[in-house]
């Protein structure tokens, strides 16, 4: 009797270990605000999901990276949900390790996605990632410190006007720097902002044959004029400034302009954090006149695994997240300004949002400025506005950025920094196969 | 006059070792003023005087509750370390009571596998713990990080016990103790004071190992490493949220450590007085 008792309590209690094991999903994220603020709604999908369970792992961004590639290139299947970017959907889409999206439920309406980010996002016309929210980059700038220096900042500038702006509102003396902008090496910190500048000045990673493009006078021309710049108006050591380098700087009112993501724009208005909250005007990425802007489009997305065990589950939670309906939920609980941006057309329509958010509507013009597939003046055989989706442009990219803060520093000249970049992308491209 | 030369060389030799000790203090030091700043402070430059606010340390929590990472941190630490104390003692054992001559090439051929940088075996590791189901489990863990500490277990138990008289274990052979009863009776309990020290070092080593506790967890078995990992944004101020997750993270060891220094300096220049 007692082993019978002992034997079913044993075996309903591994049935319920078994139920609640089968249920629960693990997500992978980064320590953004916005995915902060997702992990502390999750009580609003648990309610309609109670089979369900959320395990949430947060990593360090690179670290996130490189431990969903192992565990997705070993089929470890830790992972049941993954925040990946848009560099990464096109080149794991292909690769088969990601599932396509078709079953995110009737009233998810992916057509409200804003095309450019679907576009980013999908392989074939089929959506291997949903995302959770989308940026561009853009101008951001001091209305006050601009009217001062007499000028009037058109709603598309040139990147000559930046230059003229930014010469006129530099005054060293009382600690204001006319620019700020990335100068931090690695892929995605100042090869995101100088790849971007680059396409308008009519540069290009890569020719239709894969042949790098550093020795032509397009990017000679890109990277004297960034490291001109920087040195007549920029903040000293800026070779080490990345994104929150700059924000610390804006917000404490030693910018004039700050060309970066359009994500920035909820950090430098919020009067809690930010000492010009009220002083800052948008205006487009600057451009050259030559058909191409300076601003680029990423979009941190969710995406499932392919070695993942339990599907359905997972593929409920990335159509929750990023939902019409979550966007409204965050709008009761935290207001319109904290709604995750660049995503859905809806949001932009909504009369709600344009007011608590003044900056919407150049958020959405700068995103659908950027074009992933068509990114640069000339043709190219890749996809992505401030990266090239192939795996090697992860430590390429890197390489090339330690090279570009190196002549920021005044460590190499422009011409020296140009003829390394195009030694190291030959290298890189002979090896990966792309030159033949 | 002799007299006067010493006390001075005794002032600038502890003048000297507080200078050094204040500079190996600082990072920690600036990490705690740093968690007691706000987001804005923390990142406006260098400043010795927080405003002593305690936001940092209610977000950190309200964020990712500590005492699930804390007391996978302590069982990570602890039985890794008791696991490898029960392996070396015996091992120590050995190699300091019955060298071979080949004793001294295994010793070195254990510690070179600490020469090899981590990441070269990631891969390998990687699908050994995913076919055999011990990916983010505590089990996996523990023993890995046996595995990493082993050899610095195994040789400091080897330089205490060479410094212990092998006549004291030839007396107690003679009185007819068992190897066994040897081992348990005889030699630990002189060694206690070697094996505390190794343990304590340990205790910190697995505390602090920070690339296979984040690369081979996920959620049920992540440590502290883990848990400071997961305070950095890419976009967004996060230095004062990090240095209170830090803090959190290495107040126990520190307390540890503080309790149990003169242990642990024994452990740390054990054979430099020889």
């Amino acid at each position: 009797m007692k082993l019978r008792t002992l034997t079913l309590g044993l075996l309903s209690a591994s049935a319920l270990a078994f139920a609640a094991h089968a249920e629960s999903i693990t997500i992978a994220t980064v320590n953004n605000g916005d995915m902060v603020r997702m992990q502390k709604l999750t009580d609003d999908f648990t309610k309609a999901n109670p089979d369900i369970q959320l395990n949430w792992v947060t990593l360090e961004e690179n670290v996130l990276r490189e431990r969903v590639t192992t565990d997705i290139a070993t089929k470890g299947g830790q992972y049941d949900v993954m925040t990946i970017g848009t560099y990464e959907v096109p080149i794991w889409a292909k690769q088969s390790w990601l599932l396509p999206l078709d079953k995110l439920g009737d009233d998810y309406d992916a057509k409200d996605i804003i095309p450019a980010i679907a576009g980013g996002l999908s392989v074939d016309g089929k959506l291997y990632a949903a995302p959770f929210y989308g940026e561009s980059s853009f101008v951001m700038y001091r209305k006050d410190l601009m009217e001062k220096a007499g000028l009037k900042m058109p709603d598309a500038p040139t990147w000559d006007f930046i230059k003229q702006a930014a010469d006129k509102m530099t005054d060293r003396a009382n600690g204001v720097n006319g620019v700020c902008l990335r100068g931090k090496a690695g892929w995605g910190e100042n090869m995101a902002f100088l790849t971007a500048m680059s396409n308008s000045f009519g540069a290009r990673w890569f020719d239709e044959n894969w042949k790098p493009q550093f020795d032509q006078p397009e990017w000679k021309n890109t990277l004297q004029f960034y490291v001109d710049l920087m040195k007549a108006d920029g903040p000293e050591g800026a070779s080490s400034n990345g994104f929150n380098e700059n924000l610390a700087l804006f917000q404490q009112g030693k910018c004039g302009m700050w060309i970066d993501a359009t994500v920035a724009a909820s950090f430098v208005s919020d009067p809690k954090a930010s000492q010009v909250a009220d002083k800052v005007g948008y205006a487009l990425a600057p451009d050259n006149g030559l058909g191409k802007r300076g601003n680029w489009l990423w979009a941190w997305s969710l995406a499932i695994p392919a070695g993942t065990q339990k599907a359905d589950a997972a593929e409920k939670f990335v159509s929750w997240a990023t939902s019409k309906h979550y966007l409204e939920l965050v709008a009761s609980k935290e207001g319109w300004a904290n709604v995750p941006p660049g995503t859905r057309t809806s949001l932009y329509a909504n009369p709600e949002y344009q007011k608590a958010a003044p900056f919407a509507k150049m958020t959405l013009d700068s995103i659908n400025a950027a074009d992933p597939t068509h990114p640069t003046v000339k043709p190219v055989p890749y996809v992505g506005v401030q990266f090239v989706a192939i795996p090697e442009f992860q430590g390429l990219g890197t390489t090339v950025g330690q090279l570009f803060s190196a002549a920021l520093a005044g460590q190499s000249s422009v011409d020296d920094a140009l003829k390394q970049a195009q030694d190291a992308a030959t290298a890189a491209m002979t090896e990966g196969g792309y030159i033949k | 006059m002799a007299r006067a030369v010493t006390t001075r060389h005794k002032t600038i030799a502890t003048a000297a070792a507080w200078i050094v000790a204040l500079l190996i203090f600082f990072p920690i030091l600036y990490t705690i003023i740093t968690s007691f700043k706000s987001e804005q402070e923390a990142i406006q430059g260098f400043s010795l005087l927080p405003s002593g606010t305690m936001e940092s340390y209610t977000e950190v929590e309200a964020q990712r509750g500590y005492f699930k990472f804390f007391l996978n941190s302590v069982v990570l630490s602890v039985g890794s370390t008791v696991l490898a104390l029960v392996i070396a003692i015996p091992a120590a054992w050995s190699m300091a009571f019955s060298p071979t001559k080949r004793t001294k090439d295994i010793l070195m051929w254990m510690l070179s596998t600490k020469m090899m940088p981590a990441v070269a075996v990631l891969f390998p590791i990687y699908l050994i713990f995913r076919d055999t189901g011990l990916l983010d489990s505590r089990v996996g863990l523990t023993v890995m990080l046996m595995l990493i500490n082993l050899p610095i277990v195994v040789w400091m138990l080897y330089t205490y016990f060479r410094e212990i008289p092998g006549e004291i274990l030839e007396a107690a052979r003679m009185d007819g103790a068992s190897l066994w009863n040897e081992i348990i009776y005889v030699l630990t309990p002189m060694a206690v004071p070697g094996i505390a020290s190794t343990m304590l070092l340990n205790i910190i080593l697995a505390w602090n190992e920070a690339f296979w506790t984040i690369r081979l967890t996920t959620t049920n078995a992540a440590p502290l490493t883990a848990f400071i990992s997961s305070f950095s944004s890419p976009q967004g101020l996060f230095w004062a949220k990090l240095s209170a997750a830090s803090t959190l993270a290495i107040a126990p060891i520190l307390i540890m450590g503080w309790f149990s220094q003169k242990q642990l300096v024994r452990g740390l220049t054990f054979g430099a007085v020889k």
